[in-house]
């Protein structure tokens, strides 16, 4: 579904990828992990079309949406919830929703939008209980759940999310990490950036280490798991020093 | 029973397209790994002047540099290791001539070889059904382990029979035990052969259907021969102690070339004495790159064997490459007053002048500063005095004609009592007395 070949982007002149190659197939859930500042935010804003890439290739669904438009390509499914949610506060939470199915509202798809609404609604019950309320007033788990359902709101085929769990209370990332499980299961394509690299491997197919720019490591979420390294630097087992 | 089994068709009949991403991809992540954790490559790197950025499709794998087997050997213990040795769990080491070399293998490393090796047995033909007998030296060796690992991923009954065991104990093992599949070197299965024949047990008696044959090179001829002694079908597998052994390529149940392991490997043939790649076709030397490997990644590895990439797609609907059985290795060249020839190639006319597979060795010597080539070839049975004298001396001279037209030598060739050569190991085929 997303094949990215040797893709470089940055900042001004800061290099932030240096040539990266990833893909993600039809129903799969990928994760990337990696530290702090090692690029991989940079990755989901270039594929999004927020960033434009340096030099490399993004194709979605077989189109080169390397340098398309940023409306053009969540139009063609491929949308992105971002870091820190940024949810419209002061916009209620029905509102935000609907903003996410705007390019179809244009397009005259308003039986499906409603749909959609309802879906989100199923999997969000507390998003319709609170739908005429102010999203600033949403604590940060729900405002994670807000996000995510506008997200969906644009009829994605592929979701990219940025740390969902990041300043959520832990039994909340819980249950959103249930839901992105669900939506998976319901042949959602995702993929996911996280942190919290246990939560993104349990979920996840197979996974992708970012350090400085580059992919140093790949592989199904089970042999990440049962690396030493990722288990050292990412998944905080116990480091004993042994002398060699 | 079960012949046509593909082991992992998600990885196996994945398309070409695909296999390429998943080839850029973990080369890319392979080169950032051994270019940060292992000296030797950022040493090989940085005096090439090579930019791992710059590695953008794997046609540009061309501007690394090869790593040899002395690189490997220089490096002994543990110097080309790409993690700390905590995170090793399984050591094994080889070198029957020359230094040693010694290989590490990481959790993931063994379950990908363990998968690897299942996939080639699986290729074979071999099912849960099967007993394995396992005559191999268990000793430092990956290959008894390689074969022991994969046979059982596929649920098959395994005797680590070793190579310890006398022929006869190996042979009574095989009768009662049931052995169906036999996992052995080629000499080591000549003998076995020769036993069951002297104790006159025939191989209908047993349950043997399958051969597995491993360690030396071995000719199309020496397979039919085994085949019909042992009355089995035997398939091939490629591997080598420095990257997976068994587990690199190996032949599916049609047997016209093995399938390569694309996803933990990338294949190029160079020509040895050029060093360029030859590409799709040719013959050359086999050049590998590991992908998955953490433990001990070797990129563009000279492995010294001679084969031809086969990129036409199987009919068993596997859609990695095929590799030809490697007959001949880039040290077997023999340099000979000025002209080089492969042993192999002196193979081929004896089959072709005498019909069937002959035993042979080649000995080389000087007399007076000049190299001399003695070609010792052993009678069989098509060669029958009964023909009559001239028909020796009719073969003898076609065979010097052939070898002085085709490969422009001067050979004595004598011939020699039937059994005398049989059991020469393989690394005995040629005697080099010349002074170095």
């Amino acid at each position: 579904m997303l094949k990215i070949l040797n893709l470089e982007a940055g900042y001004g002149q800061l290099r932030v990828l240096k040539g990266i190659s990833l893909h993600v197939l039809p129903g799969e859930a990928v994760a990337i992990i990696g530290a702090n500042g090692a690029g991989k935010t940079t990755l989901l804003k270039t594929i999004a079309g927020v960033l434009r890439p340096r030099s490399g290739k993004i194709m979605f669904n077989k189109q080169d949406i390397s340098n398309a438009a940023l409306e053009k390509i969540v139009a063609s499914g491929c949308c992105l919830v971002p870091e820190g949610r940024h949810v419209f506060s002061t916009m209620t939470v029905k509102e935000n929703l609907l903003l996410g199915a705007y390019h179809r509202q244009k397009n005259g798809d308003s039986l499906n939008i409603s749909s959609s609404l309802k879906q989100v609604y199923k999997l969000f019950g507390i998003l319709e209980e609170r739908a005429n309320q102010l999203a600033g007033t949403l604590s940060g788990g729900q405002q994670q759940m807000l996000a995510i359902g506008r997200a969906l709101m644009s009829g994605p085929k592929l979701l990219m999310m940025d740390e969902p769990s990041l300043g959520v209370a832990p039994l909340l990332v819980k249950s959103i990490y249930k839901t992105i499980a669900d939506l998976k299961r319901q042949g959602l394509t995702i993929l996911l950036v996280e942190q919290n690299a246990r939560a993104a491997l349990a979920l996840a197919d197979r996974g992708y280490v970012f350090e400085t720019g580059q992919i140093v490591l790949e592989g199904t979420s089970r042999e990440l798991s049962d690396n030493p390294e990722v288990q050292r630097a990412y998944l905080g087992k116990e480091y004993q020093r042994i002398d060699e | 029973m079960g012949e046509k089994i593909i082991y992992n068709p998600k990885s196996e009949t994945m398309p070409r397209e695909d296999i390429e991403q998943l080839q850029i991809e973990k080369l890319q992540s392979t080169l950032n790994r051994a270019y940060r954790n292992v000296a030797f490559y950022q040493k090989a790197f940085d005096a090439n002047r090579v930019n791992l950025e710059n590695i953008k499709d794997i046609d540009s794998l061309r501007q690394l540099p090869f790593t040899t087997k002395e690189d490997l050997q220089k490096s002994y213990p543990y110097d080309m290791f790409a993690v700390p040795l905590r995170n090793i769990v399984r050591i094994h080491s080889s070198g029957t001539t020359g230094k040693p070399i010694v290989v590490g293998f990481t959790r993931d490393d063994l379950r990908n070889w363990t998968e690897c090796a299942a996939r080639l047995l699986a290729a074979a033909g071999l099912t849960e059904h099967d007993v394995v007998q396992i005559a191999l030296d268990y000793n430092l060796f990956t290959s008894g382990f390689g074969f022991q690992q994969g046979a059982e991923h596929i649920g098959a009954s395994v005797i680590p029979a070793s190579f310890t065991a006398s022929v006869e104990k190996q042979i009574v093992i095989m009768k009662d035990f049931k052995t169906t599949a036999l996992v052995t070197t080629p000499s080591h299965a000549v003998k076995i052969a020769s036993g069951l024949e002297e104790m006159r047990l025939h191989a209908e008696a047993l349950n043997l259907r399958h051969g597995l044959f491993w360690g030396e090179r071995w000719s199309d001829q020496l397979r039919d021969q085994l085949e019909a002694r042992l009355g089995i079908i035997s398939t091939d597998t490629y591997g080598l102690t420095e990257m997976m052994s068994p587990g690199v390529a190996g032949e599916c149940h049609l047997r016209d070339g093995l399938h390569i392991n694309e996803d933990h490997f990338i294949v190029e043939v160079i020509n040895p004495k050029t060093l360029e790649p030859e590409g799709v076709g040719p013959e050359g030397e086999l050049v590998l790159t590991t992908i998955t490997k953490e433990g001990f990644p070797l990129i563009r590895y000279r492995t010294g064997d001679i084969t031809s990439l086969d990129p036409e797609p199987c009919a068993c609907a596997r859609t990695f490459l095929k590799m030809a059985r490697v007959l001949s290795r880039t040290d077997d060249l023999i340099s000979f007053r000025g002209v080089e020839f492969f042993p192999a190639e002196i193979e081929q006319i004896l089959i072709e002048v005498e019909g069937v597979s002959p035993h042979y060795q080649i000995i080389l010597g000087r007399e007076a500063g000049v190299d001399t080539l003695e070609l010792k070839v052993e009678i069989s049975d098509s060669i029958t005095f009964l023909d009559g004298l001239k028909s020796v001396e009719n073969m003898l001279a076609q065979l010097s004609r052939r070898i002085k037209n085709d490969l422009e030598i001067e050979a004595k060739i004598t011939l020699v009592e039937p059994k005398a050569l049989q059991h020469i190991e393989a690394k005995d085929r040629v005697i080099d007395k010349r002074p170095a």
